[in-house]
């Protein structure tokens, strides 16, 4: 496998410095509708409202359900989609509104690794001039040193830089999902936000892929974000997760927290119907299946969100009273829930006869 | 649905005002003077002024198109040929049944050649009959439609009535006429025959080679559109209910294939009535097309514009039609 | 005796760049009312066995071998009209994604009709009423306004409860379900996973479960049959193969898979990408992957041997026995530690 150069290792890593951070971020689609002129009648709230920080070599996990705005929101951090409100500072600079040349240098230090290695690289391209595109963007070198840094990134990734001049279809997906790790560290980010990175690769690769991330993050003092569904995999490479439900943050806390003592409803619905790979554990509990589907982000359910599936929903409160993100007492995870869940694991969700909100 | 149908119409007036004032200035921008055409041989400066007074050219462009709008609205006119100052709107009507039949008919043989070989050589890819039939195609998609009527006309009509071929001499006869135009109900001026008989006597070499220009490219379409959806995760359900081949093939597979081609029968029937001018040429046939071709050649504007109002107006009928076809057959559209 | 009894099953491919051989050599076999999850990753022929044995496989040039016995019937002999009498009533299929297996122009009641009057000579009344049973034995809330609406205006959770819906409105011995969960979310795949359970508990239907997720083979399988490059590795009850796994490949999955134990550790996974199986490797085909390979293992093709003292438990790996049984209980103390 790779090895790592000793320069790319010398810069600082203070760890608990904050990189970046997101607050109340917004972003809405509209609806429109209209004969000549396009008036809008509803927005798509893909996002709405989330806040975190992350911190310089950390990770962060962002877990949710199709359509619970995990992707929209990676997008509006990298700033492919303007977001509708809200602040993201990235390194200490307020990103939020950035275009052309500070957009650049912001994106030089703030990559994405996507979902589909099969679609997300050229086909009509060698992986030379995919890993290296960005370095020539952004006039890093010659192009003989370029050449020689691609190279040199084909081997951290554990790929064999004499494939140089090959096009992606002579890879395998695994392979393919390195060509994308290459292309993402080519010019030194200093965070990386992984979409979905192993979603679409067979096991055995995946657990490749994750092992190279954390390695080329103990190497190079990268940053990540990490979004995907499979909880498992969020919870083996993220120090700290973040549940969606419908654009919104319901829990985020260490990933231990999170997944020992799950606090929010629906987080731990969600852990209750991952599978378990472990035939005894997996029948011997009581999973909780939530009832219907996600409810459309268009019109989304009044106060908490998730309260027409919740087992605890207490009407009056629940359906009245939105719950904001916060830490209770006795717990460091931060949840946005009236009525959180005591214990863990629990068979059964629904609330004890004579709660009241906390 | 209702709203984009009016949506649809709203745009269908402004790219109807569009084409009609690009048109004009195209007109205005060619080096020529109608009125002296038209003012006879050898015409005195002052004759040409009083035949361009008369035809109204001495006017501005704005207000000549004004004129025609006002016109076109207030008394459904398409103004006077400037050649010989007949109605354009007879011109227009008497021609335009002329290219309705032969592209409508031309379309129906196309369509019956057309889907039965596109389906079969989608469902048996790579064997004889679909490699004939494509290399069928490719000479039809290439052939030039005016190259296809003429050798048409020799086979069928002018080898019959000369009496030899190939060194052999026979009784020479009348087997296909490669000429004229017969109406189907009434003879107009001019013309020696009329009659549904007739009329389609004298259609079937157009409609040929009409339809070999189109078939090629349905043939083509069909058969892409039928493979692709053969492939649809869809087919293979039908498949593991137990439906047999025919079933599959006549509720799974046809159905959603012909929603493209639908749209694309739309619009090629909506343009080619709009003027065949190739086809309608070689076969001396009075259509819309040979109006405008001739129209053009005597710089005659009210012709040219009546010949591209009415086109714009099928065209844009078509398409809107096409679009409520789709949304019928497509309930993702329709419900959406 | 068996529902459905497979035996040494081919599947070949000609195509242009030569024979494929999607499916090489596959034996198993489903009890009535029981549940076989196969499981592989993709290419490992696990969809093809199944398409094979329904008669479902697409392209032309084909060569199929082996048998497939079902209720005494050799499937892959009789003619093709008498195959198709069999799908949709005595041997359904679900697909993957629900969002592309039904058919957008029609109604899913015309859907659902259609799959019973294949099979029966009903009205269309009757068909409609059967329908309606089927919608609300799939938990579709308002099953009977909804039969004429099209798919899109189902959620893919809903969806795949009409693909199911569909499959087993017939009453089938066997039903085939190829990934039914791999396109859904994780609360939405726990929803199909119990009505299955609750199905094949009320219905009695036996159940093929492909898979690619071991989380779900330990939810929901009796047997389990371990794929690899169109080959069975490894067979036998869920027990035998998530406590004593008697293949190295078997292994190398259930290491690859990150865990409570694995937190702050590196995964473990298989080196290398499967095979192409235009030109598998010779001997074991896992053998250049494998971590334990010997020379015996490139040139000699290991025997689907029963594991001894098992009952109907088997590998194909040249590994000795000793071997396997400390293997296997490393990996179960690695593994399932957070189990206990």
């Amino acid at each position: 496998m790779a090895t790592t150069t000793s320069e790319e290792t010398t810069r600082p890593a203070p760890l608990g410095e904050e990189l970046l951070r997101v607050e109340n971020l917004e972003k809405y689609f509209p609806i429109t509708r209209g004969i000549i002129f396009q008036k809008e009648i509803a927005k798509v709230r893909a996002v709405d409202g989330v806040s975190f920080s992350v911190r310089r070599g950390e990770t962060l996990g962002i877990v949710g359900e199709s359509g619970c705005g995990k992707s929209t929101m990676a997008r509006c951090i990298m700033r492919l989609l303007d977001p509708t409100g809200g602040k993201i500072t990235f390194d200490g600079q307020d990103i939020t509104r950035i275009k052309g040349n500070d957009l650049m240098r912001v994106r030089r230090e703030l990559m994405m690794v996507f979902q589909d290695p099969y679609a997300s690289l050229n086909p009509r391209k060698r992986v030379g001039y995919i890993v290296g595109e960005a370095l020539q963007v952004h006039k890093q070198g010659t192009p003989k040193e370029i050449k020689s840094r691609v190279q040199e990134l084909l081997d951290v990734v554990g790929l064999n830089p004499e494939h140089y001049n090959r096009f992606p279809h002579e890879f395998s997906g695994g392979q393919r999902q390195r060509i994308g790790v290459a292309r993402a560290l080519a010019i030194r980010p200093k965070m990386i936000i992984c979409d979905e990175p192993v979603s679409a690769l067979d096991v055995s690769v995946q657990a490749q892929i994750l092992n190279l991330l954390k390695r080329l993050q103990r190497d190079f003092d990268l940053t990540y974000v990490f979004i995907a569904h499979d909880l498992d995999v969020v919870r083996h490479i993220s120090q700290r997760v973040a549940v969606m439900y419908l654009g919104k943050v319901v829990e985020l806390g260490t990933a231990r927290d999170l997944y020992e003592h799950p606090k929010h409803p629906y987080s731990g619905a969600l852990l209750s119907a991952v599978p378990i790979p472990n035939p005894r554990r997996a029948r011997a509990r009581v999973p909780v299946v939530l009832e219907g589907d996600v409810p459309s982000p268009i019109n989304p359910p009044s106060a908490c969100r998730f309260h027409p599936r919740c087992p605890r929903f207490q009407p009056g409160t629940c359906d009245t009273i939105e719950p904001l993100l916060e830490r209770k007492e006795g717990s460091d995870s931060e949840v946005a829930c009236h009525f959180p869940l005591e214990t863990w694991p629990m068979s059964d969700l629904r609330l004890p006869a004579d709660s009241t909100p906390r | 649905m209702t709203r984009y149908i009016i949506r649809r119409l709203l745009w269908a007036i402004v790219l109807f005002v569009a084409i009609t004032i690009i048109t004009y200035v195209i007109f205005y921008l060619v080096p020529t003077d109608p009125a002296r055409l038209a003012a006879g041989r050898n015409p005195t400066p002052a004759q040409v002024k009083s035949v361009a007074h008369y035809l109204g050219t001495d006017r501005p462009v704005w207000y000549q198109y004004g004129l025609f709008l006002k016109r076109l609205v207030i008394d459904h006119s398409l103004g006077y040929s400037f050649a010989d100052r007949v109605s354009v709107n007879t011109d227009v009507l008497n021609a335009a049944p002329v290219t309705a039949s032969l592209v409508i008919g031309g379309a129906i043989l196309w369509m019956l050649i057309a889907i039965p070989v596109g389906v079969f050589s989608a469902l048996h890819p790579r064997s004889k009959t679909d490699r004939v039939a494509m290399a069928s195609v490719l000479v039809g998609i290439s052939a030039h439609p005016i190259w296809i009527g003429l050798i048409l006309s020799y086979v069928f009509g002018y080898i019959p009535s000369s009496g030899h071929a190939l060194g052999f001499s026979f009784p020479s006869f009348t087997f296909l006429p490669i000429q004229g135009y017969c109406n189907l109900r009434g003879a107009s001026q001019g013309q020696v025959c009329s009659g549904p008989i007739q009329w389609l006597y004298h259609l079937i070499l157009p409609w040929v080679t009409f339809a070999i220009l189109y078939a090629a490219f349905y043939v083509r379409m069909i058969r892409a559109n039928v493979m692709e959806t053969l492939n649809e995760d869809y087919v293979r359900t039908a498949r593991a209910k137990g439906a047999p081949e025919l079933q599959v093939l006549r509720s799974h597979v046809l159905r959603n294939a012909m929603l493209p081609v639908v749209t694309m029968l739309g619009m090629d029937i909506a343009i080619a009535l709009g003027g065949a001018v190739l086809v309608e040429n070689v076969f001396g046939l009075p259509g819309l097309g040979q109006l405008a071709v001739t129209a053009v050649g005597t710089f005659d504007l009210p012709v040219i514009i009546g010949t591209v109002v009415f086109a714009s107006i099928v065209v844009i009928t078509f398409n809107l039609l096409v679009d409520i076809l789709y949304a019928w057959i497509d309930p993702r559209i329709r419900l959406g | 005796m068996a529902l459905l009894d497979v035996r040494d099953l081919r599947t070949h491919f000609h195509t242009e760049d030569g024979i494929v051989r999607a499916v090489d050599g596959v034996s198993f076999s489903v009890e009535k009312g029981k549940t076989l999850a196969i499981v592989g990753e993709s290419g490992s022929g696990k969809s093809v066995t199944c398409l094979t044995i329904m008669g479902l496989n697409s392209g032309r040039r084909i060569d199929i071998s082996g048998e497939a016995i079902f209720d005494g019937v050799d499937l892959l002999a009789i003619p093709k009209d008498e195959l198709r009498r069999y799908r949709g009533q005595r041997i359904s299929m679900i697909f993957q994604d629900p969002m592309t297996s039904l058919n957008p122009v029609h109604t899913i009641g015309r859907q659902l009709r259609e799959a019973v009057q294949l099979h029966a000579d009903v009205t269309k009344a009757q068909a409609n009423a059967r329908a309606v049973e089927m919608l609300k034995a799939v938990r579709i809330p308002r099953a009977e306004t909804r039969l004429d609406d099209y798919p899109h205006q189902f959620s893919g959770g809903m969806r795949q409860r009409v693909m199911i819906a569909m499959a087993l409105i017939n009453n089938p011995d066997l039903l085939i379900a190829d990934e039914p969960t791999t396109a859904l979310d994780v609360t939405t795949q726990a929803q199909i996973l119990k009505l299955m359970n609750e199905l094949q508990r009320d219905f009695g239907s036996a159940i093929i479960l492909i898979t690619h997720d071991l989380g779900v083979v330990a939810e929901t399988a009796d047997d389990v049959l371990v794929m690899y490059a169109a080959q069975p590795a490894e067979r036998g009850g869920y027990e035998d193969i998530f406590y004593r796994p008697h293949h190295p490949y078997t292994w190398g999955l259930l290491r690859s898979l990150p865990h409570l134990a694995t937190i702050g550790e590196d995964l473990k996974p298989i080196p290398g990408a499967p095979p192409s199986l235009l030109n598998p490797p010779a001997g074991c085909r896992f053998h250049p992957r494998c971590p334990y390979v010997m020379d015996i293992c490139t040139t000699v093709v290991p025997e689907f041997a029963l594991v001894p003292g098992s009952g109907d438990h088997r590998a194909a790996c040249h590994l000795d026995e000793e071997t396997k049984q400390r293997e296997a209980a490393t990996i179960l103390t690695e593994t399932l530690a957070d189990s206990a």
